[in-house]
């Protein structure tokens, strides 16, 4: 059985755990983040909002936040925060949405989690003009190891299900990602990495170094001149 | 007029004079002022009884209607002048309650159709001076909503604040945010669809063929003939409670029970706990309904098909809408089930409406809308009151 915190984040595919601001306010890296790369007042689908902490923290920046969420107590938390939130898959659901509906479409620390990350990355740069990704990176240094060492699918802080547990059934690297942006002709406009603990990584360093020491990363996307 | 009280027993003339002069408001529409019908026809005149509860506000800003389910009426949150009780909806609306009578001054109108003081069969045809019975004109759900359009045109409220309802009230929701887009800025349609199923009607018309195949109906005018069809109307309403719970709920209520007896009586009475209970909403539900009210108002819902008045394409009622959405359904209903909110649901963004959308999980079916939802009441408060800092309502 799940205790009531862990139901909290189980709407969540991962569970970065919450961190401090200023104001003695949780607000989770990741989220920051994310934040920091949407201009203000601009429209925003968030695909997988969980319990809508996000786009709590966007309406504060003055965005028109809409999201989906698969998991009932997710939607009904965020409903009640009068967050406009609708229960929903983004494998199934992103295709009755209208092209060019929203600026910033944002998957954060989702679409590890869906059946099909490629098509449910084009929907997003169909429906916004932007579509941001956070990612949890298997390419991490502590990953690696796990495996060599360990032997057995790592499970981390921040991905603490074993394999037959875990809804993050497509894991990828920060290099795999990438590649698939370049594959579907998506235009990497900005991309940031924070390490383990939670501190972004400032050098403007090679991929692999990223790949190596992100723990997660956030990618900015945009259409591409021509799709394919 | 003089000639309609007779030979009506004593609970039949309780019903006609609240269908006639109602312990309500009533707003009246003279001859220049006809009800434009679906059907082709104007109702003219016509009236629609009302309540309110709370204040309105100088900007007139802060109004919400509640719509009513089929059996319903506009005695949302106060004691029934026919049976005695409280508020259909008092669990949901009052000072402090999730629809805050502090904060916000709720109307709820008897829809046309109704025989609750709004216009219907039951009325008498001012015309010609006899109760309208079945020469009243069929009425639609878009109807109801055009006749509450002048109510509130009446009132001096441009845009309400929010419409709310469950069942039948859920379609006026989608109506009025279809039909007057810019006079809606928060809506929540409850526990309904967008058109009404295969399965929904012929429920409904098993209703109302109970109705008519009581001889007291006398082809719709016992009023007239001083009869009354309780039967008939009776066992429409103890079919039509089954379809407004669940297997579940019916199970945990009452089980197998008997009813104050420990055997069977090899015989047809009321054994079963849960026999007895439908034969009282049955014959509680008579007391209060008028019959022919009945069959206009099940066919209303009926008709109600939105889509079809677009095109067959949903999303264009609600294109470039301003409104914002939350359409709220129950896991264990099954006369409009999540998959009719969900349709709703992709209708709404296929218009890039503003909608959020949930599920509540719960055994109580159909009904579930108006009982104690903790989840629901959690989500009312939330929408109306971030609708309400969007509106410029709080601070």
């Amino acid at each position: 059985m799940l205790d009531q915190t862990d139901r909290k984040y189980a709407s969540h595919p991962t569970a970065t755990p919450p961190r401090t601001n200023g104001n003695g306010h949780n607000v989770r890296v990741d989220h920051l983040l994310v934040a920091e790369m949407v201009a203000p007042g601009s429209r925003v689908l968030d695909v997988g909002c969980g319990d809508g902490e996000l786009l709590r923290l966007l309406e504060t920046r003055g965005v028109d936040g809409r999201g989906i969420e698969i998991s009932r107590e997710g939607v009904n938390a965020s409903v009640a925060k009068g967050l406009a939130v609708v229960q929903g898959d983004a494998d199934t659901d992103l295709v009755d949405y209208p092209d060019d509906a929203f600026d910033y479409v944002i998957m954060s620390q989702t679409i590890q989690a869906t059946r099909h990350p490629r098509l449910v990355l084009e929907h997003m740069l169909r429906i916004g003009s932007h579509g941001i990704v956070s990612i949890p990176n298997f390419g991490h240094w502590s990953i690696r190891l796990g495996l060599l060492f360990g032997g057995r699918m790592p499970r981390t802080k921040n991905l603490p299900n074993t394999w037959y547990d875990t809804q993050n059934i497509h894991f990828c690297t920060i290099k795999d990602f990438s590649d698939l942006c370049k594959e579907i002709g998506a235009k990497m406009e900005r991309v940031e990495a924070v390490n383990f603990w939670g501190k972004r990584l400032r050098l403007p360093a090679p991929w692999w170094f990223w790949n190596l020491f992100g723990e997660q990363a956030v990618f900015l996307l945009s259409r591409g001149k021509k799709r394919g | 007029m003089a000639n309609v009280e007779l030979k009506t027993s004593r609970d039949v003339a309780a019903r006609l004079r609240e269908a006639e002069s109602p312990h309500s408001l009533v707003a009246r529409f003279g001859l220049d002022q006809p009800l434009k019908l679906d059907a082709g026809l104007d109702l003219a005149p016509f009236q629609i009884a009302y309540q309110t509860y709370g204040t309105l506000n100088a900007a007139k800003s802060n109004a919400v209607l509640v719509c009513h389910a089929l059996t319903g009426d506009q005695h949302v949150h106060n004691v029934h002048p026919v049976t005695g009780k409280k508020g259909w909806w008092d669990i949901m609306i009052g000072p402090g309650k999730p629809i805050d009578t502090d904060r916000y001054f709720v109307i709820c109108s008897n829809v046309i159709g109704g025989c609750m003081g709004s216009t219907g069969p039951a009325s008498v045809d001012p015309l010609s001076g006899e109760y309208y019975g079945l020469n009243f004109p069929v009425i639609t759900v878009r109807d109801m909503v055009r006749a509450q359009a002048m109510l509130i045109d009446r009132l001096g409220i441009d845009t309400l604040f929010a419409v709310v309802g469950g069942s039948m009230g859920g379609m006026q929701v989608l109506q009025w945010a279809a039909s007057f887009p810019q006079r809606v800025f928060a809506a929540m349609p409850i526990a309904c669809a967008t058109r009404h199923s295969a399965q929904n009607i012929a429920f409904h018309e098993v209703g109302r063929q109970a109705v008519m195949a009581d001889p007291d109906w006398r082809g719709g005018k016992y009023l007239l003939e001083g009869t009354n069809p309780r039967r008939g109307l009776s066992v429409a309403r103890m079919a039509a409670h089954i379809t407004y719970l669940s297997d579940a709920a019916l199970h945990r209520k009452f089980g197998r029970r008997f009813q104050d007896r420990s055997n069977p009586t090899f015989s047809f009475d009321a054994d079963f706990e849960v026999e007895s209970y439908l034969r009282y909403q049955g014959s509680s539900f008579v007391e209060r309904f008028d019959p022919n009210s009945y069959l206009y108002l099940t066919r209303a819902m009926d008709y109600f098909d939105l889509a079809a008045d677009y095109d067959g394409i949903l999303a264009n009622a609600w294109r470039g809408t301003k409104t914002r959405f939350c359409v709220v359904s129950f896991t264990s209903d099954w006369l409009f089930p999540t998959s009719e909110s969900r349709a709703t649901v992709h209708a709404l963004n296929a218009a890039a409406a503003r909608v959020s959308f949930a599920e509540i999980v719960t055994d109580k079916g159909h009904d579930a809308f108006l009982l104690d939802e903790p989840e629901l009441f959690a989500i009312v408060r939330g929408f109306l009151g971030s609708a309400g800092i969007a509106r410029g309502l709080v601070k």
